[in-house]
């Protein structure tokens, strides 16, 4: 019968059970849940572990968006069970693949159901409509389900209209392998129960009850009480009988092996530009003067995991591909949300987003990438945007806000009327600092201001307009910032690319060397020859189809890298950057 | 669960107590791998050990041929169920003359050796289980270390190990990097050493040898060897005991209890390169006691 007990919905927890930012302890067929109610009211049902060092997810803390472990703090994102953080490494954005098993929830007559390999969906229960239903408190018996369902038909209690009295007739409504339907009369008064049994494990069950009506006030509290005192009287001669029998043993739930990957925390993957996910324009609203944002919900399944400063390519109607910066915080997972600038000269990319797209149509975009780490161990972080360069920053310091991390946010924007995600801002409060309608040589002053007083442990994170986010890395350099301590991400490289070199390309894991033209790029050569390599931009900003150079020397042509980076000679841009020397070895 | 037929562990010496909580005389009762083991110091310091048994209330009624390989080391005694190694693994700092040597607890934990060592292996808790004691957020970062499994010692040692701890000594009251070092001579003993805060050119070495009761249960014998001339023992032990005690609930909520071999079955990072090396050694050592083995 167990064995038959997976493919079904089984109730797990009540939903009273999931009380503002706690983490229940659930258990179904010997294999235990963590499960929990984030802010946005989703239920969660997670395998109990933490895919890091096996330690139970049900100890960790419910922030309101992310499942927190207690033993190295690792955060997994609401809905998606995505690890977004990973602190001893505060530099590298984690695999996008570090996922949590998770288990389907669905709440239904005050319980929250649950399923191994689900078939079908939750029963519809005759009689119990939605609406002023009463959940009974759960009542654990160590003792087999079916032991628990013979008992549970020979169950009698009163009436919520008669409480008090002791006349009532009970008779079995329905009886199946987990459940039983009870109806009580006493006189005029007549309630209908449903009690459900949860297989916990081989030899523990608890007992769900619902009835078909609540009462108010005081007579509520007699009913509880009535089925408490009753269900546990059951419970206790379960036990009884129970401890002269052999217990079975308990069932050995099956953990998944993580993916063989993971198991030696390599490079993220390779992937081509690709857009492998369908989202709809939930909402498109003008967010700021020339700043519409777009909310995109998936047309199914859920979105996967991303973390703050991460991009995605929107795919637009008119061929066009372009970047975008999450703005989500935290936990938010159902959608995500992008704000996007109507450029005077578009090219045809946020004109498109701007005038085609509407509310309703559907997009192609890709997983997120993260190029832009949050680093979330600095003693104290600041954030330089300059107009539309808001987006990633916002993600960040939503992130950080809900850590109770210090931060600040100095936002540059023409006026009042440019500040983009007013709500979001908002809800940052005193780290949000805005400087408004400036001239480039103010902008220049006021940064000199906010950029004092570096000490070891702070960083910065700037993204901005090109001559602006120039500006402020020269004056955090001036000011004593070390190049490790200063994080930027332009929109898009204006420098004008010089492809005129021709050379060679070993790629050293690939065992093959290609010939680069003049006209060409490393990442064309190397997709030609069917190397499949990611990237994004394609214009050497967003830092996706980086590569390691074992020998040779790099002609860097992107605003990705920073001036160490580049003297470094460790890392190139394929997109866009060439080589100096006749000959280029990758880690390809 | 069957009693222990590793031979990997039968053979090793095991601790059961510590001598300075023996009264000398005393028979003392106590478990392991799954075996009533009763011990004995005599007024002489030497240990006697035997498999309990009713007819037996001293070490002076137990004959030669039925005592079990016995012998006090660092504060210990020790014992084996099989044929132990003619030496124990060396800690040279025990005999240096002004440390303070004690043993600041043994505690019982519902959890396996291993998973134990691994514990005290890590750097990455610090700051969310050792709050503002051994580590604070933000200061978060496992930096680089190294890893080595010494082939002639047949130990792992872990060095450049460097974690910020807030108030990292009494001279200054800020917080700073504070190094340690990681050797796991044992498969159920590990050794670390740290800056001392009274003296910059030493360290400090704290040692935890693990009692195994059963697969998923067992004593943690905390030894301190330690430079500090002013504390009470009782400050140092309620030290020890607070970092201990913060530790003992997260090892208890640990899934499985006894520690997976198989590289696929947890997610390791870089900073868990000693654990790495420490899993593939129990594995390279065939041990298949309180861990759960690889399939092969």
């Amino acid at each position: 019968m167990l064995e038959e007990a997976r493919s079904r919905w089984h109730p797990i927890a009540a939903a009273h059970d999931l009380p503002f930012r706690h983490v229940f302890h659930g258990q179904l067929l010997g294999r235990e849940f963590a499960v929990w109610r984030a802010d946005d009211g989703y239920v969660n049902i997670w395998e109990n572990r933490c895919l890091h060092r096996g330690v139970r997810l049900s100890i960790g803390i419910n922030d309101g968006r992310e499942l927190k472990c207690q033993y190295h703090g690792w955060r997994y994102s609401n809905r998606t069970a995505g690890c977004t953080y990973i602190p001893a490494h505060p530099a590298d954005a984690p695999a996008r693949t570090i996922t949590n098993r998770t288990f389907p929830a669905v709440e239904r007559y005050g319980l929250v159901w649950s399923s191994e390999e689900p078939l079908g969906e939750v029963p519809d229960v005759a009689g119990l409509a939605e609406g002023k239903l009463l959940a009974l408190r759960g009542i654990a018996v160590n003792a087999p389900a079916d032991q628990v369902v013979e008992r549970l038909k020979a169950y009698r209690f009163q009436p919520n209209g008669a409480i008090d009295g002791d006349a009532a007739e009970t008779l079995i409504e329905a009886a199946q392998d987990f459940a039983v339907a009870l109806r009580s009369r006493d006189g005029a008064a007549e309630t209908l129960g449903v009690f459900f049994v949860q297989p916990a494990d081989s030899n523990r069950s608890v007992i769900r009850g619902v009835l078909d009506r609540d009462a108010e006030g005081s007579a509520h509290i007699a009913v509880l009480r009535h089925h408490n005192e009753r269900l546990s009287r059951l419970r206790d001669e379960a036990e009884r009988d129970m401890a002269n029998a052999p217990a079975p043993a308990p069932i050995e739930p099956v953990y998944e092996r993580v993916s063989a990957e993971l198991a030696e925390m390599p490079e993220l993957t390779a992937h081509g530009r690709k857009a492998a996910l369908r989202v709809t324009v939930a909402r498109k609203w003008q967010t700021a003067d020339g700043i519409a944002g777009f909310e995109l919900r998936p047309i199914k399944g859920i979105l996967p995991t991303f973390q703050p400063g991460a991009h995605i390519d929107v795919h637009m109607p008119n061929g066009e591909i372009r970047q975008y910066s999450i703005t989500n915080g935290p936990g938010e997972t159902d959608s995500f949300v992008i704000g996007v600038k109507l450029e005077r000269d578009s090219k045809g990319g946020s004109k498109c987003m701007h005038e085609t797209v509407r509310e309703g149509d559907v997009l192609a975009i890709s997983e997120p990438r993260n190029n832009f780490p949050l680093r979330r161990d600095a003693i104290k972080t600041i954030f330089v945007a300059g107009g539309i360069g808001i987006t990633p920053l916002l993600a960040m310091a939503q992130a950080l806000n809900n850590q109770e991390l210090t931060h600040e946010l100095h936002y540059f924007a023409q006026g009042e009327e440019h500040l983009a995600f007013a709500d979001r801002l908002r809800a940052l409060g005193d780290a949000l600092k805005p400087h408004l309608g400036f001239s480039p040589d103010e902008t220049g002053a006021e940064l000199r201001r906010v950029l004092t007083g570096y000490r070891n442990g702070m960083h910065l994170y700037i993204c901005g307009p090109g001559p602006m986010l120039e500006a402020a890395r020269k004056i955090a350099a001036e000011q004593g910032w070390p190049d490790s301590a200063v994080h930027f991400e332009y929109f898009k490289n204006t420098n004008k690319i010089d492809d005129s070199s021709s050379f060679e390309v070993a790629l050293a894991r690939s065992c093959v060397t290609l010939q680069v033209p003049a006209g060409k790029t490393i990442l064309q050569v190397m997709r030609e020859s069917g190397i499949d390599v990611p990237s994004s931009c394609e214009q050497g900003a967003c830092g996706t189809c980086m590569a390691t150079v074992i020998e040779g020397e790099p002609d860097h042509q992107d605003v990705y890298l920073n001036d160490a980076e580049r003297k470094a000679g460790t890392k190139i841009m394929t997109c866009v950057s060439r080589a100096k020397s006749a000959r280029l070895v990758l880690d390809i | 669960m069957a009693k222990c037929s590793d031979t990997v562990i039968l053979n090793l010496w095991h601790p059961v107590g510590a001598i300075a909580e023996a009264a000398p005389g005393a028979v003392q009762e106590t478990v392991l791998l799954e075996e009533r083991l009763s011990f004995q110091v005599g007024v002489d310091g030497e240990p006697v050990v035997w498999r309990s048994r009713p007819d037996a209330r001293g070490a002076d009624q137990v004959p030669a041929a039925d005592r079990l390989p016995a012998r006090g080391a660092y504060g210990y005694v020790w014992t084996s169920l099989g044929s132990p190694p003619a030496d124990l693994f060396p800690i040279p700092e025990y005999a240096e003359p002004d440390r303070r040597r004690l043993n600041a607890a043994t505690f019982g934990v519902n959890v396996s050796a291993p998973r134990a060592i691994e514990n005290f292996l890590d750097m990455g808790h610090f700051p969310y289980v050792h709050t503002d004691i051994l580590g604070a957020e933000p200061h978060t970062e496992v930096k680089e270390y190294d890893v080595e499994i010494s082939v002639d010692r047949d130990e792992i040692l872990a060095t450049r190990c460097r974690f910020f701890q807030p108030m990292a000594s009494t001279a200054s009251d800020g917080g700073a990097d504070v190094d340690y070092v990681y050797r796991v001579p044992h498969p159920y003993c590990s050794v670390l050493y740290k800056s001392s805060p009274v003296d910059e050119s030493r360290r400090d070495v704290i040692a935890i040898f693990l009692q195994p009761l059963d697969q998923e249960h067992v004593r943690a014998h905390l030894l301190l060897c330690v430079l500090d001339e002013n504390s009470e023992d009782k400050v140092i032990k309620r030290f020890q005991q607070t970092i201990f005690g913060q530790d003992k609930p997260i090892l208890e909520n640990q899934f499985p209890k006894r520690l997976p071999l198989d590289p696929r079955a947890e997610t390791p990072i870089r900073a868990d390169k000693s654990a790495i090396a420490y899993r593939r050694w129990l594995s390279q050592k065939g041990v298949t006691y309180g861990v759960i083995p690889a399939a092969a």
